[in-house]
């Protein structure tokens, strides 16, 4: 059971404390509760090179990275289709330097127009080593327009198209970070080897002042219920064909999001998951196969992919993956199975849990989803899915009408 | 716009607060208790952390400078837990994933490795089975075949992929391609697989061969027994002296500069930029890894700070000493823009230049220290990553001294030190350059 205090600033701020003497080194993290899914459908990419600018100086500092280095500190930021996340680790000690950064950042950006420009093209050449320059590299754009016809889920975190991101203007950054970047959307959670007091004395030094801001309210109406099997077919040039297929799932916190990241591990979890063993060991249709879902808060998608062995047909392929599916739709998996997979999750969960860093990480996210507490329950809502939830889940979604199917061909 | 009013403080935001100085810090190694099994072999262990969680590391002398085969010693570390005489390779997967374990498998140039991570309640379990692959492991025709398959759909894959085929290109122009730093593997080497070779290798190097254990987490009390039982009487030896023999035919490219065109259509350039370096046991490497964070070591170097953050030419520019045991290299490393590749190439030759010119300036030079030890700190917070600075003590013929001696250089080392160091090393004629777009 992860320990932690709670309070909340006069600004609205968020901040949760969670104190371990074991670590000789603090973490800073700051949520912001913006992600891709908030953008213009015209201005896609923006959380995330919005987050690049958040290095490019701030209204009182000019350079974030000098300081923080010579406190012994190291930083990075993430942004996902839901989140925005920046975190700081540097020695218990120097922990003031980290606040007083971020909440220098909180209360305003230099905005420059130089970091602006530079940022543009690294966040280019990001997209393009990424997903341009990369063989397949193309594929979740289409997957994630086939099966989002409403929700912003349809674009990916970098964004739409690279235009996008080079026409954003200055304009833009500013008002995107007056909408979102201030305390009432933001969640502060300190770890290590600090104490709850002194974060509290500190954080209402650096974050009380910083005016509140107004709480966005994020108004994404839900994807409808796809009514019939989406299909394309690409060809491009790589070495083999591969297929991909995705369905829609529950959110992030509905039971069924438990049992669907369950469904995962019982398909493609490991080397003695199913889809690894019937079909790239037995059958020998697939050189690799894989299976997982997106973690997202809102109703997400949970996908199979995998490359074709030289010479498989893509019906041929196709077919093995849905006699998989029927297998779980027909039959209850075992108590073994069952237990395998749980005992796997339970797992990752003390690996995860081993990093302050990581700790701190998921403390600000089930804020943001809710409750920090919420973090201590996910362990039991995985042990309690049973054989009966599996088996129905899996008639629920792997309806063919909620299918969508890439398949992507070799012109070689 | 927030107002001026609201920004009223009784403290100046311009003004960093005072901190300790990461240099002041006392940093010390978590000493590892060292045992040795009935047949020789060591064992280090390593018991901290808060977790239930633990991790055993058997490093066996196995890595590819012992094969007579290109990729022969990577496929039998891949293949070891693909089927012994009693279970099948389903089923040995099986047994490590009931657990919620993850046992992987490494291969490097000296040494190869099984790693297994796991709660600790359920070691027991685990460890027989660990040892049943190192002592019957069979190596089954038709695994070797599927493997063999799959290895070269996923090579053909990376081939496409500019920065996969520069770094292999770059290697094998630094040691020569009958190095085995700079070996790599074609299609065809994977096509000449046999079963045979695998058992050979496996019988000689990991059933006969020499090994050293590395043990981390929260560990059972009896853990010591534990391996005495499963691996005590195995014939494997001690790994002292075990890469005594290796031959290392360097024959570096003799042209420096070179270009290649994977992909016509590649908007991007991976670029390898590098220079032969001495080992861990040269008197210059500690020094240099002070040199390097200055010059491209970190997010906050010189190299990032002008190529990404200056110029926005990549999304990431990073320099490094190679980690090898024997011979190294110091390499710099980037993928960037296709129209702007050669202006990188120069920057980063610009950017030695001015190593090379001008004294580092004091305060760039306390905040490398700072964030040299800092970040330490931080590695050193974790049982595992504890346990990684003493196998690379330990693989490296290194003991603690050099930890200590590391950390000693970081705080004291002069500025007139690093430019000598920078005249030394950093000449543009010593590096190859190669471009892959």
């Amino acid at each position: 059971m992860l320990q932690f205090n709670r309070f909340t600033l006069g600004n609205g701020l968020r901040v949760i404390v969670h104190e371990d003497a074991s670590t000789p080194m603090a973490v800073v993290n700051v949520m912001y509760d913006v992600g891709a899914r908030d953008e213009d459908p015209s201005k896609t990419g923006f959380a995330h090179l919005f987050e690049h600018l958040m290095f490019g100086g701030s209204i009182n500092i000019s350079d974030f990275e000098t300081p923080l280095n010579m406190a012994g500190g190291e930083n990075n930021a993430y942004t996902s289709n839901d989140v925005t996340n920046y975190y700081i680790q540097l020695p218990a000690e120097n922990i003031e330097t980290a606040l007083w950064l971020e909440s220098d950042r909180m209360l305003s950006l230099a905005f420059s127009e130089k970091s602006l420009d530079v940022q543009r093209k690294v966040v280019s050449e990001e997209f393009k080593e990424h997903y341009i320059n990369k063989p397949y590299g193309d594929v979740w754009f289409k997957l994630r327009e086939m099966a989002y016809k409403q929700h912003p889920y349809r674009w990916m975190t970098i964004g739409k198209e690279l235009s996008h991101i080079e026409n954003a203007a200055l304009a833009d950054v500013q008002d995107f970070f007056f909408k979102h970047y201030n305390p009432v959307n933001a969640i502060l959670v300190v770890a290590g080897n600090i104490k709850t007091d002194q974060v509290k004395f500190l954080v209402e030094k650096w974050f009380a002042n910083i005016p509140s801001g107004k709480k966005y309210i994020r108004n994404i109406a839900a994807e409808p219920k796809q009514g019939s099997a989406r299909k394309l077919e690409v060809r491009a040039n790589v070495p083999l064909d591969a297929l991909y297929k995705c369905w829609h799932m529950d959110k992030r916190l509905d039971h069924g999001y438990y049992v669907a990241d369950l469904i995962t591990e019982v398909l493609g979890g490991g080397s003695s998951s199913r889809l690894f063993q019937r079909l790239v060991k037995e059958k020998q249709l697939f050189s690799n196969i894989e299976c997982y879902q997106f973690g997202t808060i809102d109703n997400g998608l949970l996908a199979v992919e995998g490359k074709l062995v030289k010479g498989v047909k893509m019906k041929d392929a196709e077919d093995a993956i849905e006699d998989e599916l029927d297998n779980l739709r027909k039959e209850k998996i075992s108590d073994k199975e069952l237990a395998k997979v749980k005992n796997k999750t339970e797992s990752a969960i003390a690996f995860e849990d081993m990093s302050v860093m990581t700790r701190a990480n998921n403390l600000a996210f089930y804020e943001l989803l809710g409750d920090a507490a919420l973090f201590n329950a996910d362990r039991e809502k995985y042990l309690a899915v049973t054989q009966d939830d599996v088996l129905n889940y899996s008639n629920k979604i792997f309806d063919p009408n909620n299918s969508n199917t890439l398949y992507y061909y070799s012109e070689n | 716009m927030i107002s001026t009013e609201s920004r009223k403080e009784k403290f100046l935001r311009t003004e960093p607060p005072p901190i300790k100085d990461p240099v002041e810090f006392n940093l010390v190694l978590p000493a590892c208790d060292i045992r040795t099994l009935s047949n020789g072999v060591q064992v280090y262990l390593l018991n901290m952390g808060t977790e239930d969680t633990m991790m055993i590391d058997w490093v066996f002398y196995a890595g590819n400078s012992f094969e007579k085969k290109k990729t022969v010693a990577a496929a039998t570390n891949q293949l070891l837990k693909n089927g012994t005489s009693r279970l099948s390779a389903f089923e040995l997967n099986e047994h490590f994933e009931f657990y919620g374990s993850y046992l992987s498998r490494h291969c490097y140039n000296e040494t190869s490795e099984i790693v297994l991570h796991c709660l600790s309640k359920h070691v027991d379990e685990l460890v027989p089975v660990v040892a049943e692959i190192v002592s019957d492991s069979i190596f089954p025709e038709q695994e070797l075949g599927i493997y063999v398959q799959n290895s070269k759909q996923k090579l053909q894959v990376n081939l496409q992929k500019c920065e996969f085929v520069a770094s292999r290109m770059i290697d094998a122009a630094l040691f020569g391609e009958r190095h085995p730093y700079g070996a790599y593997s074609t299609l065809e080497d994977y096509s000449a697989l046999e079963r045979g070779d695998l058992v050979e290798f496996y019988d000689r190097n990991y059933k006969n061969g020499h090994s050293v254990i590395f043990v981390a987490g929260k560990l059972p009390s009896n853990i010591v027994d534990m391996l005495e039982k499963s691996f005590g009487s195995l014939p494997l030896k001690s790994h002292k002296g075990a890469d005594k023999n290796i031959v290392y035919n360097a024959e570096p490219a003799t042209e420096k500069k070179r270009l290649i065109i994977n992909d016509a259509q590649g908007v991007q350039a991976a670029i390898r930029i590098a220079r032969p370096f001495p080992n861990r046991h040269h008197p210059d490497f500690q020094k240099v890894m002070v040199l390097n964070n200055i010059y491209g070591g970190f997010f906050g170097s010189r190299l990032m700070g002008n190529i990404r953050e200056d110029k926005g030419y990549t999304y990431g520019i990073y320099s490094y000493l190679m980690n090898h045991i024997h011979d190294g290299g110091w390499m710099i490393s980037t993928e960037a823009g296709r129209d702007v590749s050669v202006a990188t190439v120069n920057e980063v030759f610009a950017e030695m230049n001015e190593l090379r010119e001008e004294l580092i300036d004091e305060d760039e030079l306390k905040m490398t220290r700072n964030f040299m030890i800092g970040s330490l700190l931080g590695e050193l917070d974790g049982p595992f990553q504890v346990l990684g600075r003493w196998k690379n003590l330990v693989l490296n013929n290194l003991d603690e001294k050099y930890f200590y001696s590391a950390i000693n250089t970081i705080k004291t080392i002069s500025a007139e030190e690093l430019q000598h160091l920078a005249k030394k090393y950093l000449i543009p004629d010593e590096f190859y350059e190669l471009v892959v777009i």
